[in-house]
């Protein structure tokens, strides 16, 4: 007897944009009931390729084969009636419509075609989120009102509404904390015991690990390796495929002398707090250090930074530069005191889309290339090109329009843009966020660069790892309360992990 | 910035900087500005056959010095409060206020007591009033939190009201000699009337503020991504506050233009010329979601509204014609502009 057809197989596909060929002849053998992983760079094709497989984008080559036949998916319609369903990165959910409204939006419960069965679309969202182990949602509630995890399980349950074969599901874990990425892996696992497929994208190695039956790696549009055995293919393999090099080395080495204890701080926080988001914080910053904040999502990392930076208000406590108090709640004086952020979220709140890398970078420090609000615009462009060329931002134009930089490239217009004000402490807010692996190796080396050079780093990252290998000095945090400090030599992500998870209900 | 040493045990990707750096690309820089030329050059391409049809069906009237002389001064007074109206757009902000400030500025500015005061008393009134209603809208979006839409639309209301009040309903037709000569013949400069000079000159004035200084880049930043600009250190309610200032200012401006044009001062002033200015930016090019203004854009949007007015009317076609032919225009000129931008995207 035949082997079953594989349930999906798509074969040298072809997508070409003005400019870019983003998938260069891909492969993809999905079997039914298989967890599926898609790898590969920023930029390597992948979301070009869900775009393929949700309708959303035709190929220009290529064959897709679905349950043995081949299929074109001409709309995202399409694609969902015959049993393809994606979740985005960017969930697409209307927030002032109820969980029930939001899961049947498109194909509502209807008496004669018309009249919404609130009732029943209500009971069966409870049905459909009980499934996916989250039975305390209120399907009446409205979606803003959720955590962001909720709102991914109300997506889910959105996709699992229809009649599904397939999941596609971009970075399902990015936003999420730990528990609530060991529920979504509970649901994965279910959903492949109940016989459909999943393909699951994630740029975390230990992730795929886990929950992966094979993987399918991308480079440049193309398929570099099909079909993986998930669990036992070496990290290094799977990294040495993705970048083309060896993952080793991935964090710069600190001072060999260390930043001496008596040199003076150049930022001090004393007893900062704000009411409902964290405790008294003290923490000092002296010049060539990097401090580590680790903690989970909500456990106030953030706030913090932010009310260092005075986007927010402090309720107590103050921030010194130099010895010099800072007024609370100003952004403009932090900045003039030499204070730099670079924010969470970067195209939301660091850069400016429409813009060059040029204006991008001098935004901050235009005062001083104008005279009587005069913009001298060759100095100006001259001195952001030395900062972005310090940082080796690519491609070394500064008339580039930002937001065609990849995630890296901007994170760097970003720190350019406060080099360039000649900051003394610099707030790094999950600086490497939407930045590929390779990326993040040259980022890493930056930070520590200016360091070395004398500045001050606070640093915020979710990703454990990051912290322990970039930051000298790490504060533990959980529930907006200081736990643990100590050097970053003397933690190892375990118990780094004890420590913002301890006492909390697992 | 100082140079970092280069470190022996460096074993991290390579950093230093590149050799020899890559030659300098001079394409790519230019193209974000040339893209906005293109948008004008077409612009520019719809006023030529404006010009065409116009001297076509009407060689003689629409040809003539003086109806040339009459559409530029047609298009001054709006001109003026559409470019105003750009840099508020392109903040990211609207006013649907100037329509009613150029009404309450030119009904104040030529009350009988306001006149006693002669020429500067009239513009000294009309720039006030104009720079004081747009003191109340920046004060109340930018320090009292209100949506743009909503003050300026309550601006609307109260200004045209008070501007009822004032002068009862009645025109107030101004006596002072030395502003009505400004609107002869007589005080043309090498056959300009001097409301197209001051037209020029405000249009030339909002061109280097919004390119070359730190408010136009400002407005920029505020209007393309206000948290952004406000992380970045910009005092971005002080921003806005100014922005509507300079609203108001250009409605001052406009108003005095028009007692000059119409030799009088009426509550009816300046009807619908929210709608109009906004028009003329959008279809010039600056995005009505903020963070891309065009002050060429805006003339030639006001010059083409303006010729299209002029060559219906010299061919008897009545104004709902012409309503009708506006509406289109705006919607064509949109849909084109979609088309480019989308294909500068990569």
């Amino acid at each position: 007897m035949a082997p079953e057809p594989p349930l999906l197989t798509m074969s040298g596909i072809t997508k070409s944009f003005p400019g870019v060929r983003a998938l260069d002849g891909v492969d993809l053998e999905v079997q039914a009931g298989e967890v599926h992983c898609l790898l590969g760079q920023n930029g390597a094709g992948k979301s070009t390729l869900i775009k393929v497989l949700a309708g959303a984008h035709q190929p220009d080559g290529g064959t897709i084969t679905w349950h043995g036949a081949p299929v074109q998916l001409s709309s995202p319609i399409t694609a969902m009636r015959l049993g393809i369903a994606t979740i985005y990165q960017e969930l697409d959910l209307v927030e002032n419509l109820s969980v029930a409204e939001n899961i049947f939006l498109g194909h509502e419960l209807t008496t004669a075609g018309f009249v919404v069965r609130t009732r029943v679309a209500e009971i069966e969202a409870s049905a459909l989120l009980a499934r996916l182990g989250h039975p305390e949602i209120d399907p009446g509630r409205p979606v803003g009102d959720l955590s962001a995890a909720h709102q991914q399980i109300v997506s889910m349950a959105r996709a699992l509404s229809h009649e599904v074969d397939l999941i596609v599901m971009d970075e399902p874990s990015a936003a999420l904390d730990p528990d609530e990425v060991a529920n979504l892996f509970r649901i994965v696992d279910g959903l492949a015991a109940d016989g459909v497929s999943v393909i699951y994208i994630s740029h975390r190695l230990e992730e795929i690990r886990r929950i992966g039956d094979r993987v399918t790696v991308l480079k440049d549009g193309r398929t570099v390796a099909v079909g993986l055995p998930a669990e036992s293919t070496p990290t290094r393999d799977i990294v040495a495929l993705m970048t083309g090099r060896d993952v080793e080395h991935v964090f710069p080495p600190r001072p060999a002398s260390g930043v001496p204890d008596t040199a003076e701080p150049v930022l001090t926080v004393e007893g900062l707090s704000r009411k409902g988001e964290f405790e008294p914080v003290d923490l000092e910053l002296r010049p060539g250090e990097i401090v580590g904040l680790a903690g989970l999502v909500g456990s106030g990392r953030s706030e913090i930074l932010e009310t260092v930076f005075g986007a927010r208000k402090p309720t107590t406590g103050r921030v010194t530069v130099a010895g010099r108090a800072l007024r609370p709640g100003s952004v403009r004086a932090a900045i003039a005191a030499g204070i730099g952020l670079a924010p969470e979220e970067r195209k939301a709140q660091a850069l400016l889309l429409t813009e060059s890398v040029t204006r991008n970078v001098s935004v901050s420090s235009l005062s001083r290339f104008a005279r009587a609000g005069w913009v001298d615009r060759r100095a100006e462009r001259k001195a952001a090109r030395t900062a972005t060329r310090e940082l080796s931002l690519r491609p070394d134009n500064p008339d580039a329009a930002v937001r065609t930089l990849s995630g890296g490239n901007q994170q760097k217009a970003v720190l350019a843009r406060w080099l360039l004000r000649g900051c003394r402490v610099l707030l790094l807010d999950e600086p490497t966020r939407g930045v590929d692996v390779g990326a993040r190796a040259e980022l890493y080396a930056v930070i520590r660069r200016l360091a070395d050079e004398g500045l001050a780093v606070l640093l915020v990252s979710s990703e454990v790892p990051e912290v322990l290998g970039l930051a000298d000095r790490v504060l533990v945090l959980r529930e907006g309360r200081v736990v643990h400090t100590a050097d970053a030599r003397e933690l190892d992500e375990h118990r780094v992990l004890d420590l913002v998870m301890e006492g909390s209900p697992t | 910035m100082t140079q970092p040493a280069p470190s022996a045990q460096h074993h991290g990707p390579d950093l230093a900087k590149p050799a020899a750096p890559p030659p300098r690309q001079e394409r790519g820089p230019r193209a974000l500005g040339l893209r906005a030329d293109v948008r004008n050059l077409s612009l520019l391409g719809v006023l030529a056959v404006l010009v065409a049809v116009g001297g076509f069906t009407e060689p003689d009237a629409f040809l003539d010095t003086g109806n040339l002389q009459l559409i530029l001064t047609q298009s001054s007074v709006i001109g003026v409060v559409t470019v105003g109206m750009t840099f508020v757009i392109t903040s990211g902000g609207i006013d649907l206020s100037v329509g009613a400030m150029v009404a309450l500025a030119s009904v104040w500015a030529t009350t009988l007591a306001t006149q006693e005061y002669g020429f500067a008393g009239i513009l000294f009134t009309a720039v006030v009033v104009g720079v004081a209603a747009g003191l109340v809208n920046g004060l109340l979006i930018a320090y009292g939190g209100m949506v743009p839409f909503i003050a300026t639309l309550a601006m609307l209301a109260s200004a045209r009201g008070l501007a009822l009040q004032i002068t009862d309903g009645k025109t107030q037709i101004v006596t002072v000699q030395s502003v009505l000569d400004l609107g002869l013949p007589d005080a043309y400069v090498l056959g300009i009337p001097p409301l197209v000079l001051v037209f020029a000159a405000v249009t030339v004035a909002g061109w280097l503020i919004l390119n070359r200084t730190t408010f136009g880049r400002r407005t920029v930043a505020v209007g393309g991504n206000a948290e952004a600009a406000r992380l970045a250190g910009i005092d971005v309610r002080r921003q806005r506050l100014y922005l509507y200032l300079l609203s108001g200012l250009c409605c001052g401006i406009a108003a005095f233009m028009l007692i000059i044009l119409s030799g009088s001062g009426q509550n009816t002033n300046g009807n619908l010329y929210e709608l109009d200015a906004i028009a003329a930016a959008i279809i010039g090019g600056t995005l009505l979601s903020g963070g891309r203004g065009t002050i060429v854009g805006s003339v030639l949007g006001v010059l083409v509204f303006t010729t299209i007015t002029n060559i219906f009317a010299l061919n008897n076609l009545q104004s709902d014609v012409q309503q009708i032919a506006k509406g289109a225009i705006i919607v064509a000129a949109v849909l084109v502009q979609r088309r480019t931008s989308r294909h500068g995207e990569t």
